[in-house]
């Protein structure tokens, strides 16, 4: 059954906004609540087609940046751009963007087939029936197009929120946390298929989450977000190879951060002093603005060796294990440094060799093109104290 | 000494259980009993004895049937009235009111710590000559000069309105309060305008709370007798004016039972087409 749409709301709906295309644009958006500024100065530009996620911890500003592209907030300052068309101040229903909600919000009175149908009736498409039969197959869920919300499993209503958003085939998805809600398996089984989702729709996909792993695994370009700012962006190996900042060096998996002093160059290198030891990192690597640096080191990329045994790379000597958690793919150790510093070190378990012991006396080494250089200034517990499982933001 | 598992829900229900029995369904089997009874031969009034007489429910009725239809005629007027005040005044302090939301929520039960009575009189001063809605509407010309609202219908149907207000507001308050925001933001995100979305997603979410709220309102106003007897005129006497006036007045008990029950039957009736119309599982 194809209902006729009153004449009011078609012409609202075939306006320009509705019809742009093309990438995202922020231009210098701000959004306080009072004192609290929520987004602050944020501009940003997510190209048309690409996976691109907002990641940060909760209180961050994402959500709220994601509710201001969506319509469901107006901005304090700045503006909003889809393609040429300036939205800044349109509604949610006369853009075309669609969203999939935090916990999903299907609405519990309409069956599967009427959720999914809802917007496509809104704009008074014809052929509904074709077009929700084709979004249920294309989520595998076509057999329970006459079911109610409340009596499908978390995944499943996970995907037909999915599916009422894409079917409108928006110019723009947004995704607030999708799946949060989903246990630990589900949760890697849908990033695989929200990827393959994306590249087979070739939507543009703005992910929002707290949780790094989700959005590395699918996303193409990840901007880090932190108390109303984007700390960094870039594609998940830069961010992660290449940090600029303390908090995106802790928030994205964990980091040794090492205080030092660069010495003199060497070439393309850097000389820098740590704790008297001397080591070598790419010139290219370096955020530091004076020649106070905290040298970072990924705890995967150190490598531990007996004493007396020869190193390769730059090594750090002196040290001793303090503690061994052996997990399967990887034995994680705690390195004591002689000047007081605990480090992080995850060897895998590939080498036949067994693990080191608590107590034994260990020099550790890596290869110079692995470390990043942090500005001296920094806090270097930032990132590391928030809880990546912490869910809700309000 | 614990009891067996089995035994303690019984225990539970026995209190209320026993008190039903006692004031509502022995009552409920005299009331029938009396029903079909008759006066007994050269007895004093007020004396019956029983005779089967089903044909008491035919004269009852065909005696009352204008009275029966202005119950059912009223308290849907002022069910629809109450609705049509109660939606937008439950919906704003389900979604508008902020933190004065627990005040608006005493100050629609506020009413209750006054009698019912008392209530009904105001009104009768609130609509009479010495009120100010008569004099004001008069100047206005929206009434005649003549014109006096006491002792007509729109009296009673306003005072029912009022009295039962509160019976509407909560249960819409109720079920608007529990609709998640979101499934609205949904509605506008998925192409739906502010009127849409309230048509497609707000309306038929807070059908429960319509359901209950029609119907704790119609219910009692369609048995009511205190808004007649007090802002009505004879023109305008409900069933429960006639039960009551043949209990106490004519002391007809006979006619007054048969009446009370068919009340009860027509409300029943009425209540079930209601409920299956809407269609709400979530009801029972």
């Amino acid at each position: 059954m194809v209902r006729s749409v009153p004449a009011g709301t078609r012409q609202l709906v075939s306006k320009d906004s509705i019809s742009a295309r093309g990438d995202l644009k922020l231009t210098r958006i701000t959004k306080s609540y009072g004192d609290f500024t929520a987004v602050d100065d944020l501009t940003l530009t997510i190209p048309k087609g690409s996976f691109f996620a907002l990641l940060g911890p909760s209180g961050c500003g994402k959500t709220t940046t994601l509710r201001m592209v969506a319509g469901l907030e107006e901005p304090t300052v700045g503006s909003i751009h889809l393609g040429d068309t300036d939205i800044t101040t349109t509604r949610p229903y006369q853009r075309p963007i669609n969203t999939v909600f935090q916990n999903y919000a299907l609405f519990p009175h309409l069956t599967i087939f009427e959720n999914i149908a809802f917007g496509l009736r809104r704009r008074g498409i014809k052929d509904v029936k074709e077009q929700v039969d084709k979004v249920l197959n294309l989520v595998e869920l076509p057999h329970l197009a006459e079911r109610k919300p409340t009596q499908l499993s978390g995944g499943q209503q996970q995907r037909i929120a999915l599916a009422r958003a894409i079917v409108n085939r928006p110019a723009l998805l947004l995704l607030d946390e999708p799946l949060g809600a989903l246990d630990l398996k589900l949760r890697r089984q849908m990033q695989i298929e929200l990827k393959w989702i994306q590249r087979e729709v070739g939507l543009t996909f703005v992910h929002v989450t707290h949780d790094q792993e989700e959005a590395m695994t699918m996303a193409d370009t990840i901007a880090v977000m932190n108390e109303g700012k984007i700390e960094q962006m870039g594609t998940p190996a830069d961010l992660y190879d290449n940090p600029k900042t303390a908090f995106v060096a802790n928030f994205l998996g964990q980091s040794n951060l090492i205080k030092g002093k660069i010495e003199g160059s060497d070439g393309d290198n850097l000389v820098v002093d740590l704790f008297g030891q001397k080591i070598s990192m790419p010139k290219s690597r370096s955020h530091a603005v004076d020649n106070s640096m905290y040298a970072g080191i990924r705890p995967e990329k150190f490598r531990i060796s007996l004493v007396g045994t020869p190193v390769r790379g730059n090594s750090l000597t002196g040290g001793r294990i303090e503690d061994v958690s052996y997990i399967g793919v990887s034995t994680q150790y705690v390195v004591a440094m002689p000047w007081g510093q605990e480090v992080m070190v995850f060897e895998q378990n590939d080498d036949g060799v067994p693990p080191f012991d608590k107590g034994d006396e260990v020099n550790i080494s890596w290869e110079p093109n692995f470390t990043f250089g942090l500005r001296g200034d920094e806090d270097i517990e930032a990132g590391t104290e928030v809880n990546p499982e912490e869910l809700e933001e309000e | 000494m614990s009891l067996p598992k089995v035994r303690v829900p019984y225990l539970l229900l026995f209190p209320g259980f026993a008190f039903l029995f006692t004031f509502f369904i022995l009552p409920i089997i005299n009331l029938a009993q009396t029903s079909t009874q008759t006066p007994i031969a050269g007895g004093d009034t007020g004396q019956y004895e029983q005779t089967l007489a089903f044909s008491n429910y035919v004269q009852a009725f065909l005696d009352n049937k204008e009275q029966f239809g202005r119950s059912f005629l009223y308290a849907t007027l002022a069910t629809l009235f109450a609705l049509a005040i109660a939606y937008p005044l439950a919906y704003a302090i389900a979604f508008k009111s902020g933190k004065f939301k627990n005040i608006l929520l005493v100050l629609v039960v506020a009413p209750f710590f006054t009698s019912f009575l008392l209530r009904t009189i105001a009104w009768k001063q609130i609509l009479g000559e010495e009120g100010f809605v008569v004099p004001g509407l008069r100047s206005l010309h929206i009434i005649g000069q003549q014109t006096t609202l006491t002792s007509t219908s729109f009296a009673v149907v306003a005072g029912m309105t009022y009295n039962f207000l509160p019976f509407m507001t909560l249960p819409l308050y109720a079920s608007l309060e529990r609709i998640d925001p979101r499934t609205i933001e949904a509605a506008g995100d998925l192409y739906a305008n502010g009127i849409t979305a309230f048509r497609r997603v707000t309306v038929p979410l807070s059908l429960p709370g319509v359901v209950a709220g029609t119907l704790l309102t119609f219910i009692p106003a369609a048995g009511d007798y205190v808004n007649a007897a007090i802002l009505g005129s004879p023109n305008t006497k409900m069933i429960g004016n006639v039960i009551e006036s043949r209990y106490f007045k004519i002391v007809d008990y006979p006619t007054a039972a048969a009446l009370s029950f068919t009340l009860m039957a027509a409300i029943l009736i009425l209540v079930t087409l209601y409920i299956r119309k809407a269609g709400t599982e979530e009801l029972v």
